[in-house]
């Protein structure tokens, strides 16, 4: 064999080289006493989680540099933990790098495929076996079991029809009506055209009936934003711009993309933004969307005001708030 | 005799003979270990997942999963008289009220985040490698379903505290199941019980979050070790190492004790983080209402590729036959999703199919030498980010001053664009790592010594490469592209199918290599 042939095949494992610990026992003495100090510096630990836990109120704040004010309490509980865990790792790391056997050992490996004796042994087991229970011949049992093993499935689903009632019309409705009141949240308070100035936003809610109380379901579908801007900065149709009054226009405040509540309105550019996912609405024009995933512009809320000059819906909404579903429409 | 050693000897004594475990042992006491620092990160996840058990049941002896409304009068003033539920009311209790309890909450969601990423390298690390060919292919699949059910786990458990931001989150999730064509109101409003938010969400999956699902993972994680175990690990090639055999440290003792530190080590660092960097503080973000949000509402790192996708999406929705169908939502919340994990899991065995290889391998890839699938792997990485950046574009508009709008486009043209670049710049790299690895086999390192020669000419004097070095750069295999007859044996000619077109384009793709120096050429070099 030529010797570039050599250098080209398994030069084999390296021999061993012995570290200074196997070697000098100085230095293993030396390598025990670090591992030592890691354990008892775990055991400080320990102590300063049980002193922190006892005697530091979990109201006390302390000045720390970088960190700014912070919790004594749960800082050095923490610390504590942090280092009773830490040093007995490092600890025993180091006492298997410096002082546990460095050698490396060779374990064979075999190939998972058994011998083709045992691989047929096994197949004609399986087809015997198989056979002995005449699967194979009776038709009928094989039939009826596949029915029933089909329709047992069933049992799991339907129990799970009671989580909860179908939805009925509830997607599609909310507590809007014509003449409900638009009110503040939570004082219940109705508002005045002249409680909104020109570029002002506010989230109202229908009034409710005396005696009930706002649930959170409701809120998810009735959250409106009144915005007030120069009436003649709209850009509608004369049957949109019926819906509004001197200027203030209502929108649903859920997101017709995925529901969030559409919370950021610049005041420069009188666009709405959605935070969770940059959908942008254009107030003037109806909310139609000018960018991100939305695909249908905020539906808009008919307003006027009642005797008393309180504003109010003049109409339900005349489409489903919130985000699509199937069985949806418009 | 020492004491301890009779002991010892007793115990084992008194277990085999009742369950004459003592040769199983003896055998699995020693059993080998390869060494690199690349397997510590499987370790990670593992130990994360059991920091994560200690810390969660700590936390459920407080938290009251229940949507009930309450009123807070708990340590927190700036939150004192305010409707909120059950479950943030216990929350904040744990947070404040407590002693600990802040802290194994920040424990329990750094720890999370580190089984997250960990679960994320981990599987990098195994796919750059090629640890997952035969006969690993199982254990490939069962780690995708744990990285798939990580990520839910997740979702849920942020969602238990019922703050704004994770209720906005929920919304969110409400609404995807919502955008489901047909069923989708109806499994809504069963998984709501009701219209949302409802009362009964919260209470269902705090049972799923601390049940099933880590029942789940306890079995998963189970079969994967097991199998891990039975495979034996594999190791990178080197001097010594062969498919047949595998070299490393004994598990008694120097496995015991490095592994064994090695879980202190993750728990201390986990600790230390929740000791100073605050996590997920709900109390500044107040209980959740359906008619407020914060801005910069962001998920979870490892959710925030889908919502980066549900961002950069075109508004698309089809309204047929009064019917809605959005596609906003279904094709970048469910449809992309649902391609890439199913993709992914599928991968060893699209890959065994192009190459034509069904051998076992337990040598590891290094990944230059298998230039396209190093170069998916970056181009998918290069996916991610771009997804990941686009869900925290209002995050980078508001630090950097920039036009969210922008930075938008740029993701929403980026993700075509990207990707590809980084293969074709990744699968380049590789070949000239490849050809970079040649030359040092055939002419050695570069000394720095300049010669200059009788005749006047400068040249630099190279050492040869040990044997040792030499073999790692040169022990693996250059397989050809799979030939496909078009004639076959009796002469008559049959034309390929598409199926087989393809695979052989990907055969042809796979086997581009920078040929690596055999005996040949070293001879030619020795007698220049």
């Amino acid at each position: 064999m030529s010797k570039e042939i050599e250098r080209l095949s398994d030069p084999g494992l390296p021999e061993h080289v012995h570290r200074r610990t196997d070697t000098d026992p100085a230095a293993a003495k030396q390598a025990e006493r670090q591992i030592a100090i890691f354990f008892v510096l775990s055991a400080l630990g320990t102590i300063l989680f049980i002193f922190s836990y006892i005697k530091i109120p979990l109201d006390r704040f302390i000045f720390i540099p970088i960190l700014g004010s912070t919790n004594a309490h749960q800082l050095f509980l923490g610390l504590g933990l942090a280092f009773s865990l830490l040093f007995i790792g490092l600890g025993a790391i180091q006492w298997a790098r410096t002082l546990m056997p460095d050698t490396e050992v060779v374990a064979e490996r075999h190939e998972f495929r058994s011998s083709e004796a045992d691989r047929a042994d096994f197949v004609a087991t399986v087809k015997e076996r198989a056979a002995s229970a005449g699967l194979g011949r009776r038709s009928l049992i094989k039939r009826t079991l596949g029915l029933s093993l089909g329709l047992i499935g069933l049992s799991p689903l339907l129990l799970l029809r009671d989580l909860g009632p179908l939805p009925k019309t509830e997607l599609e409705t909310t507590s809007w009506a014509k003449g409900v009141r638009l009110v503040i949240d939570p004082s219940n308070r109705p508002i005045l055209p002249s409680d909104l100035e020109v570029g002002a936003v506010a989230q109202v809610l229908p009034e409710l009936a005396p005696g009930t109380e706002r649930t959170l379901e409701n809120v998810a579908k009735d959250a409106v934003l009144l915005i007030r801007l120069r009436p003649e900065d709209f850009k509608l149709s004369p049957e949109r711009l019926s819906w509004t009054y001197q200027g203030i226009i209502a929108f649903s405040k859920i997101c017709t993309h995925m529901g969030c509540a559409v919370a950021l309105y610049e005041q420069q550019t009188k666009h709405l933004l959605c935070p969770c996912h940059q959908s942008t609405f254009d107030v003037p024009r109806a909310a139609k969307v000018i960018f991100g995933p939305a695909a249908r512009p905020l539906p808009q809320l008919a307003i006027t005001v009642d005797a008393q000059g309180y504003l109010i819906a003049s109409a339900p909404f005349s489409e489903p708030v919130g985000p699509s579903f199937w069985e949806r429409s418009s | 005799m020492s004491a301890g050693e009779k002991a010892a000897g007793a115990v084992a004594n008194y277990v085999d003979e009742r369950t004459g475990a003592a040769k199983w042992l003896k055998k699995n006491l020693t059993k080998v270990f390869p060494d690199h620092w690349s397997f510590m990160l499987g370790e990670i996840a593992l130990y994360s997942f059991i920091i994560l058990l200690l810390t969660g049941t700590f936390l459920t002896f407080w938290f009251d999963p229940s949507q009930r409304d309450v009123i807070y009068h708990g340590a927190y003033q700036p939150l004192s008289g305010i409707k909120m539920s059950a479950a943030y009311e216990s929350t904040l209790h744990i947070s404040f009220d407590v002693r600990g309890g802040l802290l194994m909450r920040q424990i329990h969601h750094w720890a999370a985040l580190f089984f997250m990423s960990s679960i994320g390298a981990h599987l990098l690390r195994v796919f750059f490698t090629g640890a997952f060919r035969k006969p690993r292919e199982f254990n490939w699949i069962i780690g995708i379903g744990l990285l798939t059910l990580g990520i839910v786990e997740g979702f849920l458990g942020y969602s238990l505290p019922d703050d704004l931001l994770s209720g906005t989150g929920i919304r969110i999730a409400e609404a995807i199941i919502q955008a489901m064509p047909i069923v989708g109101s109806y499994l809504a409003f069963f998984a709501f019980g009701g219209p949302f938010p409802g009362t009964a969400f919260i209470p269902r999956i705090f049972t799923v979050h601390v049940l099933i699902l880590p029942g789940i993972f306890l079995a998963l994680i189970t079969a994967h070790l097991m199998l891990v175990w039975y495979q034996k690990h594999t190791q990178y090639p080197g001097p010594g190492r062969t498919e047949k055999n595998v070299i490393g440290y004994p598990l008694m003792p120097v496995y015991m004790a490095k592994a064994g530190g090695f879980f202190f080590v993750v728990f201390g660092v986990t600790a230390f983080l929740s000791a100073v960097a605050s996590i997920n503080p709900i109390w500044l973000y107040g209980p959740y209402t359906p008619g407020q949000i914060s801005a910069g509402s962001q998920p979870d790192w490892y959710m925030g590729w889908l919502d980066g996708l549900v961002r950069m999406f075109p508004n698309l929705e089809s309204h047929i036959w009064g019917h809605t169908i959005s596609w906003n939502i279904l094709i970048p919340g469910l449809i992309i999703p649902g391609i890439l994990f199913t993709g992914m899991a599928l991968y060893p065995f699209i890959e065994s199919w192009v190459t034509g290889d069904k051998r076992e391998h337990h040598l590891l890839d290094r990944p230059r030498n298998v230039p396209n699938r190093t170069a998916l792997g970056v181009m998918s990485i290069t996916f991610l980010l771009v997804t990941l950046s686009n869900g925290g574009n209002d995050l980078i508009a508001t630090h950097f001053a920039l036009s969210i709008n922008q930075i938008t486009w740029f993701n929403r043209i980026g993700i075509f664009i990207l990707p590809p670049i980084a293969f074709i710049i990744t699968k380049r790299i590789c070949l000239s790592l490849q050809r970079a690895d040649r030359e040092l086999v055939l002419h050695g390192h570069e000394t720095g010594q300049l010669v200059r020669l009788p005749h006047g000419e400068f040249v630099e004097v190279h050492e040869p490469l040990t044997p040792e070095e030499t073999w790692k750069l040169t022990q693996h295999e250059q397989r050809a592209a799979l030939e496909f007859k078009t004639i076959d044996e009796n002469g008559v000619s049959r034309p390929k199918g598409l199926k087989e077109k393809i695979r052989n384009r990907l055969s042809r793709a796979v086997s581009e290599q920078v040929k690596k120096p055999d005996g040949d050429d070293l001879k030619e070099i020795e007698h220049h």
